[in-house]
């Protein structure tokens, strides 16, 4: 057995997710490499080779992989595909966007989201929200397949020592063009590796309401996170969505704030260490899955959080 | 130009599914099934981009059981103006309806398809891409903006930092994010011209697609039930407890 993962990077970093899939990649077991493929990227790759448990890294060095465009990349990944017995990129959208598209040009199924690896051609992947479990088995010679990376740790980025070969480009399609980016900035934790996240939702009224999180972020070195009612009301980014369709947090704690509770909001951080929620409806169904529950106004109750967790240092 | 839109028939996402005691699956007798919501968006779309000119003929599409015509109707009282179903017991998976798709888009010639990025029954956010992928065209997916323009289309994406813009040649293949729009409910009138409106009935075989399963489904469970644990007093007893019990802080 034989697994290549597909590195997510920037061009300067390896990218979080990509640890947890090399951790997915040793539970199935065998030789582990990776493809770093993108534009002036050497660096990514001498660090993807010091990952523990990385034997080899692949790099593909060229301009049409300088953004991750599913196009060219595609035909890259179904190029190198037939060496390894399985694929494994993680479920970012960066994995889910890029591929499903190599695996159609192989006419292979992908298998997507798995949370825990049975044996080598048998995979958990959580369907319906998270509302259950299903175990599956991929009868295809590749296995491709994309990892839910809150259901792995991190691999050690020290402590291995690959070996980096360059391969050469595939063909470039030239069928998208990048045009630009808009990046949340911030200097808080990434949600989806985060220790500790605190989300607001719709019962945080404004964005600028979303001000009261921050001091309590700060304090616990949290990521802040959000429902999709506060995303699509505008008081926050996109990215911050927690959920079916937002990110997959599993952090050791979770604090819930003016959020309900939807199943679709539940299937982004139930399997969460310890789940607090805050809101000033005892009936609120978050309340079926929190540890410790306050009923309470959250205006009232983040600035006194804010006082006690002071106290507590 | 014509759009293809595909419609998926799914349990409605109100729905809390149960887990069927024989492990085969999800119970789905006597459940409520709707459209796909991220289907309802990419119908959306494709009405407005037809009101707006952009468009001239919007063809619905669904795969699956007969009852997925009422699926089609629903798109068609939105504003879609022929359905086509493929008619087929079988559950098909991504790349099987990829097949189906690209079969179809070879007979129809959309300048666009636009889909859902994720069917929220199982949750495999794959049929577009793999559809782009048979098809050669660009793909943009998660979209949460999208302007058609002469022989090109300029989509944001909605990406794990953030948005992100592309350019991408016509014909191409989006997959619709939730904010792309918010789907108009069909009034009554469009309920009733829609039932005028034709739907075609093709099977896998008529397209000559092999549509069997790559993938088996050897058991469902429910996962771990959590316990809901109890209620805190106050502020000073919920971090007092944080710190003290669960000792995450
Ligand atoms: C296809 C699909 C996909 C979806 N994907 C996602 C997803 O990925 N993530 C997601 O989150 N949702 C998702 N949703 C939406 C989901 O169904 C819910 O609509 C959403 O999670 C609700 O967000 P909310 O809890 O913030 O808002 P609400 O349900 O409106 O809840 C607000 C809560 O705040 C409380 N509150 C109000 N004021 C206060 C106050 N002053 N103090 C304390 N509490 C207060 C209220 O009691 C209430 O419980 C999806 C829906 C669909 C159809
Ligand atoms: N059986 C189907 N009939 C029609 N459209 C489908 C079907 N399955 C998937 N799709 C389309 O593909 C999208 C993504 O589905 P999936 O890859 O299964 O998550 C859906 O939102 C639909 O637009």
């Amino acid at each position: 057995m034989s697994v290549l993962v597909i590195a997510e990077h920037d061009n300067a970093a390896l990218r979080g997710p990509t640890l947890n899939t090399v951790t997915a990649a040793k539970a199935i077991g065998g030789e582990v490499a990776v493809l770093v493929a993108g534009s002036g990227c050497r660096a990514v790759a001498e660090a993807a080779a010091r990952v523990a448990g990385v034997g080899k890294v692949l790099l593909a060095d060229a301009p049409p992989y300088a953004n991750g465009l599913a196009e060219p990349l595609a035909l890259l990944i179904a190029a190198r595909a037939p060496a390894f017995s399985h694929v494994l990129a993680p479920a970012t959208t960066f994995g889910k966007n890029v591929l499903p598209r190599a695996a159609a040009l192989l006419d292979l199924a992908q298998v997507s989201d798995i949370s825990a690896v049975v044996s080598p051609d048998t995979f958990v992947r959580p369907i319906y929200a998270g509302n259950a479990l299903a175990t599956v088995r991929s009868n295809d010679p590749i296995k491709l397949i994309t990892v839910r990376t809150s259901a792995f740790d991190p691999a050690p980025a020290e402590g291995g020592a690959g070996a980096i070969e360059e391969v050469p480009a595939a063909a470039d399609p030239a069928l998208a063009t990048f045009s630009g980016q808009n990046l949340s900035k911030s200097e808080r934790p990434e949600l989806t590796s985060a220790r500790i996240v605190i989300s607001g939702g719709r019962g945080m009224q404004s964005g600028d309401n979303f001000k009261l999180l921050e001091p309590i972020a700060d304090r616990l070195g949290a990521a802040i996170g959000a429902s999709r009612a506060a995303v699509d009301a505008g008081f926050v980014p996109n990215d911050y969505q927690v959920g079916q369709t937002g990110k997959i947090v599993a952090p050791d704690l979770y604090i819930a704030v003016g959020i309900s509770g939807a199943i679709q909001h539940l299937a982004g951080m139930k399997d969460s260490k310890v789940i607090v929620a805050i809101n000033k409806d005892e009936e609120a169904p978050i309340f079926q899955v929190a540890d410790y529950g306050l009923v309470m106004d959250l205006f009232e109750a983040l600035p006194r959080l804010k006082e006690e967790l002071e106290k507590a240092r | 130009m014509k759009i293809l839109v595909p419609v998926k028939r799914v349990v409605d996402f109100n729905v809390k599914v149960r887990v069927k005691a024989d492990h085969t699956g999800v119970e789905t007798a006597n459940v409520k099934m709707s459209m796909n919501p991220f289907d309802e968006i990419a119908v959306e779309e494709a009405v407005r981009l037809k009101e707006q000119g952009a468009a001239s003929e919007i063809v619905a599409v669904s795969i699956g059981v007969a009852q997925c015509q009422e699926t089609i109707r629903t798109a068609l009282a939105m504003g879609a103006d022929r359905g086509i179903l493929i008619e087929t017991r079988v559950e098909t998976q991504p790349l099987a309806v990829a097949k189906l798709l690209k079969a179809l888009v070879e007979r129809e010639s959309p300048g666009l398809v636009i889909l859902g990025k994720q069917a929220i029954d199982d949750d495999c956010n794959q049929t577009g891409q793999m559809l782009a992928a048979l098809l050669g065209w660009a793909q943009g997916t998660f979209i949460s903006k999208a302007k058609i323009g002469d022989g090109k289309a300029e989509v944001v994406r909605e990406v794990d930092g953030g948005l992100e813009s592309l350019v991408l040649k016509m014909p191409a293949v989006l997959t619709a994010d939730l904010r792309l729009n918010e789907p108009r409910y069909a009034s009554l009138p469009n309920i009733m011209k829609a039932k005028k409106k034709p739907i075609e009935t093709l099977t896998p075989e008529a397209l000559g697609v092999d549509v069997t399963p790559r993938i088996a489904t050897l058991k469902v469970e429910e996962p771990p039930k959590r316990k809901a644990g109890g209620k805190v007093a106050g502020v000073a007893e919920l971090v007092d407890k944080l710190k003290n019990e669960a000792k995450v802080i």
